[in-house]
């Protein structure tokens, strides 16, 4: 049955044709050459050119030299070729022309006649030439040679039909030649005639197969001429054609086969419709199954016979064709890997024929089919009837009985699935095992087929190829059912039931399966079926309301989803439970209203992605990792603890690659049981979109998670195991809050301005007649006004109710609150302490408003001789303009004399941001002027911008004092020209007079311890000193001195000095500075102090300033002594006091004196800054 | 004329398949599917031998005619379950080395009383992209006119077909191919009556 499988049978060439060429004349001249001939001829290979635009082929040619007979040559109408006579040879070795005329040219003649007779072109006459003869013959000219002769005479225009062959049995270079020259020619006439002769069979073939379609046409008639064709092609040994006859003789058989069976019936066909006998085995091993030829040529084939037969040709050409590994490698492939699929469907068809695969068992009909089959069997050959394994043994076997059958179908089948397997053909090994399991369904044995089934499921799925996996699970359908696999049988009725592929019939069928299980009265109550979703029905999409997902404690949160309903039908469902995992958010913070509604999607609308189950499964379909980033901190200091990555899709990517295997188990399935669930009771899912409405109320802060998604039908549940990706929502709790804040950037202390109080509710709902009470403080008014208003704003912005209320509040602005910073340019402020009383809380709330007063305030007390003047300067450090009023300097103080005159001529004036104002008044008093002056000023003020308030605001203050303001010395200085001189000169020394006049008797604030008494007069000492800061002046000589001035009204003292312009123009004059000196405390005197004393002493007896290398050291001193304060601990000196502002006068300040240059060329330096 | 054209992705999940008649649209899934095995062999075999090597087309897979044999309820012969093409004059031997084997099995089995429900053998060829897609294409095997070169030519056709839909910026590959010039393409080569 498989050639291939078994060595292959030795070649045994038992039709030794070989193309005829026939040979007359001497014959045994031919004998002496045939052995050489016969060998030479093969030798060398020739191209023969072909028609039809064949390839041309080199071919080795071969010869059956035969003697001329005149029977040889075929009768008109003969189609043998086998026996056909390619070529007429004529030998001769005639040289002698007496001869040649006497008998070689009649015999010629003869011959030629003959071959004309039945008109056969295909000849050649050799003449052999001996050496030996020619020597006798040495006269003869060439011209008169035989060989000239024979051409004349028979080859007219063909002298190519005459050879010379020389010396044929001898061993020379000439032999050789003519040898060679012989061959060629011979071939090539050879091939000539095969052309034609060929070219001509061909045509009548054609010819006869042209008239196919005419009645009476016989295909075995046919057959007979083209496999002529065929042998002739394998004689001289090209099997390629001769192969390509019976292919093509097996087409025409096959196409007439199709006619035929397409209604378009030929004739001859009849002979194969005839009931069949025998199907005996085929034989590879004969070349050629003569008894079958002959029985198509008698035309008594079979179909089963022709087909054999040609089919055994085909094996022996393909044999002969001399490519063992092509036949082998072909068989190999083919048959080896599909003839066990093709046996074993040939084999069960085999069995369906014979109702050995049928349920009921063989009937009468199949039985009798049976035995026809087995006798048609024929008889066992011998030589493979000692093989236990013979194929016909088997055959016979199974056929004879169930069981048998069975048992060979299945080794089969096994062996082809482990054989697919084994080859790496998985897709049909399943595609057998399929054809297995529904051998088994058919045998009733669900059990087995279910294996199967799952198998080639599983291999579908992986490759998501729809159709076969709706097809097989319909299969698997019918088997679970069989096997009572209730769950697994409602869960592929439920993908099927959603599947497109089906019928809407089917899937109505399948989904009434479901239905119809569910409503079943459950033997155990409270057992469940757990299914599957996704088959069912898809979650599409989920939108909250509010939209944030973020509900207050109590609040109702909606939950509505899109289920897409995959059933055919309506289906009713008893509830849609949405389990809820709730997890308590540790950071409080989290549940504040606010975080979470920045950290939610906005629109509340989440999509899912749709099954990608079960197409494509490829890898590329893979979800992409959604990696987060996570830190965790400690709770107690807030630092970091961990930080990681969390993929967040898990359990997506890591489920089993063969997840398609675990679809089809429902036990996948875990049914949670959680205490928070979302239900929806009594819905009914139309086939497509259907919108779910779950509401809950939310009770416990934290956050809750929706996790699996149940629809019960009856008993049945589907069940979305993960809702993904992950929804959640979130419940908080949330303390009331107040915040008050003002409208501004701060508060002014001193005018009217909004606050604005929010109150968040959080948990607690705000009752009619709510109201906050607020306790103030009293220098802070809270003005209430008729537009008042609170505006309430609703959960959408804000989670929790939000009050705003505006209040007017004014700060008095007291200098008496602490005032923090008393320099700078930051605006003094002030902290106003609220107590506010809220409805939800038992305790006042205590809010601080920090008001800052807009103004700073200096003065300045001025003098001009004995007359004083207080400067109070307004400074406004807002950004607001002000409008000032009504100013007043009130003297606090108790002396009755004095008299504060303004000097201030309007008494409203602006005073815009970042700006100063001053006010100025005149001291008068009639008798002795008070040592010191304590002053209120006020000045009332509004904001410029405002309208006028309905209420008055308080003016703002500021009390100072001034002591010591009364003028007790005049200073007066002048700087005369060098004597003879009208103006000073630049480097020419002037002298400077300075003139200290005592203004005023002795007065209270004389009385210190430079104060000297001696014989009622009273003097004390005071320290002169001539400074230059702008250094237009040289100081020459001792800048400074001690005087002791009488403390008497008008005593004066006169101090000379010398100093040097060192500038041209007019030039201030120096100042002159005058200091209290003070001795120092005799407590701490020691020696140092006494010579310290003396050495000042005796400096400050000199008044005529002669002492000049002291001055520079007394000036360091003294500089020293103004600077510091007078507390220098340990040393001994005098301290220098300076005297009050207020008590000096320098009437001289101001003055300047004209300086003109040395000298005319002088050149002037300007410097411009 | 074309019976049936799969498209099938590198993932060998079909990205296109149709088949003329639509019936048996099943079957030829089934095909189609198991013709992989043998087109994921021959490229294997290729990768193997010619890392370079520029053709697509893989040939003839192999042909069938046995995809179902039903049973017929006379049991008389009408017509041999094994159907040649009728090349006459052709020089083509391919096919017909391929045949030899089916040749073999038929008669040796000899189911004479078996009609084969379809009466054309059909012949599988395959052909793979670069990127590993294949196109599968069964043909009609009765059909004279389709030699190796047309049906290198329709796939041809189809591969230029599928690399536009390739082009198409809303495709992302992988997906159901569900171009209309496509189908277009798909639909001219089967009706296409030679």
């Amino acid at each position: 049955m498989d050639a291939s499988e078994e060595p292959l049978p030795p070649v045994i060439y038992t039709m030794e044709n070989k193309p005829i060429v026939t040979c007359a004349g001497d014959q045994n001249l031919f004998t002496s050459v045939y052995p050489t001939l016969s060998q030479q001829l093969p030798r060398e290979p020739m191209e023969w050119r072909r028609s039809y635009g064949r390839a041309p082929k080199m071919i080795h040619l071969e010869s059956n030299f035969v003697q001329f007979k005149e029977e040889l040559l075929p009768k008109e109408g003969n189609k043998a070729l086998l026996t056909f006579p390619f070529l007429h040879i004529y030998w001769t070795e005639c040289c002698d022309t007496e001869v040649y005329k006497a008998t070689v040219k009649d015999d010629l003649t003869k011959w030629q006649n003959v071959l004309k007779a039945h008109s056969s072109v295909d000849w050649l006459i050799v003449i052999v030439e001996n050496d030996a003869k020619k020597k006798n013959k040495t006269n003869i000219l060439p011209r008169t040679s035989i060989v000239d002769k024979i051409r004349n005479d028979f080859c007219n225009k063909q002298s190519d039909r005459c050879v010379v062959l020389s010396d044929p049995l001898k061993d020379s270079s000439r032999t050789q030649e003519s040898w060679n020259a012989f061959l060629t020619k011979l071939r090539t006439l050879l091939l000539m005639s095969f052309t034609k002769n060929l070219g001509k069979f061909e045509d009548d073939m054609r010819t006869l197969r042209e008239k196919r379609t005419e009645p009476g046409w016989s295909f075995c008639e046919y057959f007979m001429v083209q496999e002529e064709l065929a042998f002739v092609f394998e004689m001289l040994q090209q099997f390629e054609d001769a192969l390509v006859q019976y292919d093509e003789l097996d087409a025409l058989f096959s196409q007439y086969v199709v006619n035929f069976g397409a209604g378009d019936g030929a004739n001859w066909l009849t002979f194969f419709c005839q009931p069949v006998k025998s199907w005996n085995g085929l034989i590879l091993r004969k070349p050629i199954d003569m008894e079958k030829r002959e029985s198509i040529q008698r035309r008594e084939a079979t179909l089963l016979d022709l087909r054999s037969y040609l089919f055994s040709r085909q094996c022996t050409l393909l044999l002969f064709l001399q490519r063992p590994w092509e036949v082998a490698q072909r068989a190999l492939e083919l048959l080896h890997n599909c003839v066990q699929e093709l046996k074993l469907l040939e084999l069960k068809s085999l069995g369906y024929l014979c109702g050995l695969v049928s349920e009921k068992g063989p009937n009468s009909e199949d039985l009798n089919r049976t035995v026809d089959l087995l006798a048609g069997l024929g008889a066992e050959r011998p030589e493979t009837a000692n093989t236990a394994q013979s194929p016909y043994k088997k055959l016979k076997e199974a056929l004879s009985s169930v069981e048998a059958f069975e048992k060979h179908y299945l080794d089969l089948s096994h062996a082809t699935i482990e054989m697919y397997t084994s080859i790496g053909r998985i897709r049909s090994a399943k595609f057998v095992g399929k054809d297995l399991a529904e051998f088994y369904m058919r045998k009733k044995a669900p059990q087995k087929a279910e294996i199967y089934l799952q198998g080639a499921l599983k291999n579908y799925l992986a490759e998501g190829w729809a159709l076969p996996i709706t097809h097989t699970r319909k299969q698997l359908a019918e088997c679970q059912k069989h096997l009572g696999q209730i769950e697994n049988y409602l869960q592929t009725s439920s993908l099927l039931a959603s599947d497109h592929h089906l019928t809407e019939e089917e899937r109505k069928h399948f989904c009434q399966e479901i239905l119809d299980f569910a409503s079943q009265p459950s033997d155990s109550p409270g057992h469940k079926i757990v299914l599957p979703m996704h088959s069912f029905a898809q979650l599409r999409d989920l939108h909250f309301d509010p939209s944030n997902a973020v509900v207050h404690v109590g609040g109702v949160l909606c939950v509505e989803i899109t289920m897409y309903s995959q059933m055919p039908v309506p289906v009713h469902v008893e509830q849609i439970v949405v389990n809820v995992h709730f997890s308590i958010e540790k950071n409080s913070y989290r549940k504040t209203a606010e975080w979470l509604t920045k950290h939610k999607t906005s629109n509340g609308i989440i999509n899912f992605p749709p099954e990608t189950a079960p197409f494509p499964v490829s890898q590329n379909s893979l979800p992409a990792l959604e990696l987060y980033e996570m830190f965790e901190r400690s709770p107690s200091d807030n630092s970091l603890n961990t930080t990681g990555i969390i993929c967040r899709n898990v359990h997506m990517l890591l489920r089993r690659q063969e997840s398609s295997s675990s679809l089809e188990m429902p036990s996948g399935v875990a049914l949670e049981e959680g205490a928070h669930v979302l239900r929806c009771s009594h819905v009914t899912l139309e086939p497509g979109a259907n919108q779910i409405t779950f509401r809950t109320q939310a009770k416990e802060p934290g956050t809750y998670t929706l996790r699996q998604l149940c629809a019960s039908v009856g008993s049945v549940w589907f069940v979305l195991p993960h809702i993904y990706p992950i929804v959640q929502y979130d419940v908080y709790s949330q303390e009331p809050q107040l915040h008050v804040e003002p409208l501004a950037d701060s508060l002014l202390a001193g005018i009217p301005q909004r606050v604005k109080f929010t109150v968040t509710t959080g948990h607690y709902t705000i009752k009619n007649g709510d109201s906050l009470q607020l306790s103030n403080a009293e220098a802070m008014l809270i003005l209430c006004q008729a537009e008042s208003r609170a505006v309430v704003y609703s959960n959408t912005r804000a989670p929790a109710l939000g009050g705003e209320s505006d209040m007017l509040g004014m700060a008095e602005p007291h200098r008496k609150h602490k005032d923090k910073q008393r320099t700078g340019r930051c605006m003094v402020t002030t902290d106003h302490k609220v107590s506010i009383d809220c409805p939800w809380s038992i305790y006042s709330t205590v809010i601080a408003l920090t008001f800052s007063v807009p103004f700073r305030t200096t003065h300045s007390l001025l003098s001009s001789g004995t007359r004083k003047y207080v400067q109070v300067c307004v400074q406004n450090l807002s950004e607001l303009d002000f409008q000032l009023s009504d100013s007043y300097l009130v003297d606090t103080g108790d002396s009755t004399d004095l008299q504060l005159v303004p000097l201030n001529t309007q008494s409203q004036q602006p005073i815009y941001s970042k700006q100063s104002v001053f006010f100025v008044w005149e001291l008068k008093w009639t008798e002795e002027p008070p040592p010191s002056l304590h002053c209120r000023f006020s000045v009332g003020f509004s904001p410029a911008s405002e309208e006028q308030l309905s209420i008055s605001l308080k003016p703002y203050t500021y009390e100072f004092k001034v002591e010591n303001f009364f003028t007790l010395y005049n200073v007066k200085a002048e700087i005369f020209p060098p004597s003879g001189m009208e103006y000073c000169r630049t480097g020419s020394l002037c002298s400077l007079e300075v003139l200290i006049t005592r203004l005023s008797d002795l007065l209270e604030v004389d009385k210190d311890e430079a104060l000297t008494e001696s014989d009622e007069h009273f003097s004390t000492k005071l320290m002169y000193e001539v400074v230059d800061n702008s250094s237009n002046w040289a100081v020459c000589g001792k800048s400074c001195g001690v005087i002791s001035m009488p403390v008497a009204a008008r005593a004066t003292h006169r101090v000379h000095m010398e100093v040097m312009p060192l500038f041209a123009g007019y030039l201030p004059l120096p100042d002159v500075r005058l200091f209290k000196y003070l001795p120092h405390h005799s407590a701490h005197s020691s020696q140092l102090d006494a010579d310290s004393w003396i050495e000042n002493d005796s400096l400050s007896v000199d008044k005529h300033g002669d002492d000049q290398p002291d001055s520079s050291s007394l000036k360091s001193r003294g500089s020293v002594h103004s600077a510091c304060s007078s507390e220098h601990k340990g040393l001994p000196m005098p301290r220098l006091q300076a005297l009050p502002a207020g008590q000096v006068f320098n009437s001289s300040s101001g003055t300047q004196v004209l300086v003109i240059p040395s000298q005319d060329d002088h050149v002037l330096e300007v410097s411009v800054t | 004329m074309a019976v049936c054209i799969a498209v099938i992705a590198k993932e060998n999940y079909p990205l296109y398949i149709r088949s003329t008649p639509t019936e048996n649209e099943l079957k030829f899934h089934y095909m189609v599917h198991t013709s992989l095995d043998v087109v994921d062999e021959k490229i294997s075999a290729m990768g193997k031998a010619l890392v370079d090597q520029r053709e697509l087309y893989l040939g003839l897979l192999y042909p069938t005619e046995d995809y179902k044999v039903y049973l017929s309820g006379q049991g008389v012969c009408q017509g041999g379950p094994t159907v040649a093409r009728c090349t006459l004059g052709s020089d083509n031997l391919k096919p017909f080395r391929r045949k030899r084997v089916r040749a073999h099995r038929g008669p040796s089995t000899g189911s004479p009383c078996v009609t084969s429900a379809f009466p054309n053998q059909l012949c599988r060829y395959g052909y793979v992209t670069n990127s590993k897609v294949k196109f599968v294409m069964v043909v009609d095997s009765s059909n004279t006119a389709l030699r190796d070169n047309e049906i290198r030519s329709m796939f041809r056709k189809l591969h230029n077909s599928y690399t536009d839909v390739m082009c198409n910026p809303f495709y992302n590959p992988g997906d159901r191919i569900q171009s209309r010039a496509f189908d277009n393409m798909v639909t001219s080569m089967m009706i296409q009556v030679c």
